[in-house]
């Protein structure tokens, strides 16, 4: 009987633990560690953001899911992984700590054969002094906690506004090296929607604030599209949709300090400047979950299997290269770690060889360039084609990974809701193929112009709302669930 | 929407494309919409397909 012991139940290791628990039945053993007691579908944290859902319609609890499936489960935080044992055994394990409150602070080993690691990203806000809800002056919707406060905050809003008074709103990322400006996107447009809909939006000044080099950029170098008979980058597409908003952007920009009411920032021509807000959403740099790692003898290993900024080193190239020498097979095809190849990093957890958008420096030398995002799609695709990669090891059908899944083969959708309603909403509906543009296969503009392709549309919204619900049920494992894709 | 609004040259807006009425219109038109629900759908299929 093999031990499969998954470190998060996010998007990634919600997906590798269904997955493997269909592969394999009963006959092994399925372990999921994770510190929260509910399941949150992140994307639609942004409705929770501007109150057009409740918390409690993205979240439910994951313990009756583990049960129903005969998984395992421990509410707590891996702390530190031992791939060879300790002195007193070989046999690899991780030591967590519970969350759990009925056992909160007790630690415990957990041995393993195949681990995969889906601790996704920490919300990094300490980067930027003053960024964040926590004894910060932001707002962050990337917990479905921290949008039903930043809906506090902008019901409050609102109300001032309806007594005639005049809002500066700034949204973006809140430090040079931040991702998903996708979602901040989201949370802007919605934002902008809902004020119309409260018929306050001529009260509102709303700025887009990013480390992107220009707009559209979203952490993948931006994206070439067919449009009105042209080939048109996201730029062009993203400044249009923000022109028919009436929203102002700032990009190349590095925030250095979140004040009450004042943003600080760096750009990347070595200018510090501020901007005065009274609302402000700003997602954080992401780091790894922080976790350790020692050898059998105790030694401290951590570097071995993590990179400096925490995410798990996988079978990428690190190798420290040009931005011109950047290669499609730089990118990891198996996500496991080459020491210890029966250790696998999913979705955001894994540490990515370098970035897509370009690196840019201010003549201050301040990095000021997206990170790669990882979003839903390619995170639950690369959990599920890890899965199937241990299922064939551990029934004995192959010694190593077989099925790759690269970033740079891989295409993704991505549907930004751009307003949340079923008659009038709208969304910016992008497919990308492949997300890591590969300049080799496709010269012209890194992917391929067939399956690169962006709208604008009432119809992107209908197919997010549902898909709401769709994730929602798989996450719970209902009837069928394994019907609905990544 | 700002469709309206005076431009104000040199800004920012005054070199973004501006969708016109009628492509605003379309974009919430629930016939040309439920076809782009189709192609959409087929889009992401193939997109999953690929994996
Ligand atoms: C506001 C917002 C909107 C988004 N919208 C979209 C969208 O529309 N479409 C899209 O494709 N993507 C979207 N994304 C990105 C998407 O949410 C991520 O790609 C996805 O959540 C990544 O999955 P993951 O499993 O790697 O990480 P997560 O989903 O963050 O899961 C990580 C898991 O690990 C657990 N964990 C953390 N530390 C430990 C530890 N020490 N031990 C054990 N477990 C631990 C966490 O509790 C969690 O369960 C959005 C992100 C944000 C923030």
């Amino acid at each position: 009987m093999a031990k499969l012991l998954i470190l998060g139940s996010g998007v990634a290791g919600q997906t590798a633990a269904l997955h493997a628990k269909r592969k394999l039945g009963s006959k092994h053993d399925i372990i999921v560690v994770s510190p929260n007691s509910m399941y949150n579908w992140i994307p639609s944290n942004i409705w929770v953001g501007i109150g057009a859902m409740k918390k409690e319609q993205v979240i439910f609890p994951l313990a009756p899911v583990y049960k129903k499936q005969n998984i395992e489960f421990h509410q707590a935080k891996a702390l530190s992984i031992f791939p060879e044992g300790d002195t007193s055994s070989s046999k690899p394990f991780v030591e967590i700590e519970y969350t759990d409150p009925s056992k909160l602070g007790q630690r415990i080993k957990i041995h393993y054969d195949y681990l995969i690691n889906a601790t996704g990203p920490k919300l990094n806000f300490p980067a930027t002094k003053g960024l964040g809800p926590d004894g910060g002056f932001s707002y962050s919707v990337c917990t479905a906690n921290h949008a039903e406060h930043a809906n506090h905050g902008f019901q409050e809003l609102i109300q001032q506004m309806k007594k005639g008074d005049k809002k500066k709103i700034l949204v973006g990322t809140g430090h040079g090296t931040a991702t998903c400006q996708g979602a901040a996107f989201e949370y802007i447009m919605n934002l902008e929607f809902m004020l119309r809909r409260h018929r306050v939006r001529d009260k509102a000044e709303i700025t887009w604030l990013s480390n992107e080099f220009e707009v559209g950029d979203l952490g993948m170098g931006s994206m070439h599209i067919k449009k009105g008979g042209y080939i048109t980058n996201t730029k062009t597409f993203t400044e249009s949709i923000f022109t028919e908003r009436n929203i102002n952007w700032i990009t190349r920009s590095h925030v250095t300090e979140v004040e009450k009411g004042k943003v600080h920032y760096e750009n990347l021509n070595g200018e510090f400047k501020e901007i005065d807000f009274d609302f402000s959403m700003l997602l954080p740099p992401f780091a790894g979950a922080g976790m350790k790692a020692y050898d059998k003898n105790n030694a401290d290993i951590t570097s071995e299997l993590f990179a400096p900024s925490g995410f798990m080193k996988v079978d990428a190239d690190y190798t420290p290269k040009k931005y011109e020498d950047w290669k499609a097979s730089d990118w990891p095809k198996y996500y496991n770690n080459p020491k210890y190849p029966n250790i696998f990093a999913a979705g955001i957890a894994f540490a990515p060889p370098h970035a897509i958008s370009k690196p840019q420096f201010s003549p201050n030398g301040t990095p000021i360039f997206p990170a790669p995002p990882r979003t839903g799609m390619p995170s639950g695709t690369m959990a599920r084609i890890i899965v199937y990669n241990i299922v064939d090891m551990i029934k004995g059908l192959e010694d190593r990974p077989v099925r790759g899944a690269s970033m740079a083969k891989m295409g993704a959708a991505c549907l930004a809701s751009v307003g949340k309603s079923v008659l009038d909403g709208s969304a910016a509906s992008m497919t990308v193929f492949p997300i890591v543009p590969d300049w080799e296969r496709f010269p012209e503009t890194g992917r391929d112009l067939n399956f690169t392709t962006g709208e604008v549309g009432l119809a992107g919204h209908w197919i997010k709302y549902l898909l709401h619900f769709g994730f929602m049920y798989k996450a719970k494992a209902n009837p069928f669930w394994f019907i609905i894709p990544e | 929407m700002n469709n309206d609004k005076q431009m104000r040259p040199f800004e920012q807006e005054f070199y973004a494309p501006k969708p016109t009425p009628f492509s605003l219109h379309m974009r919430v038109n629930p016939i040309w919409q439920l076809v782009r629900f189709l192609v959409l759908n087929i889009k992401m299929l193939i997109m999953v397909r690929k994996h």
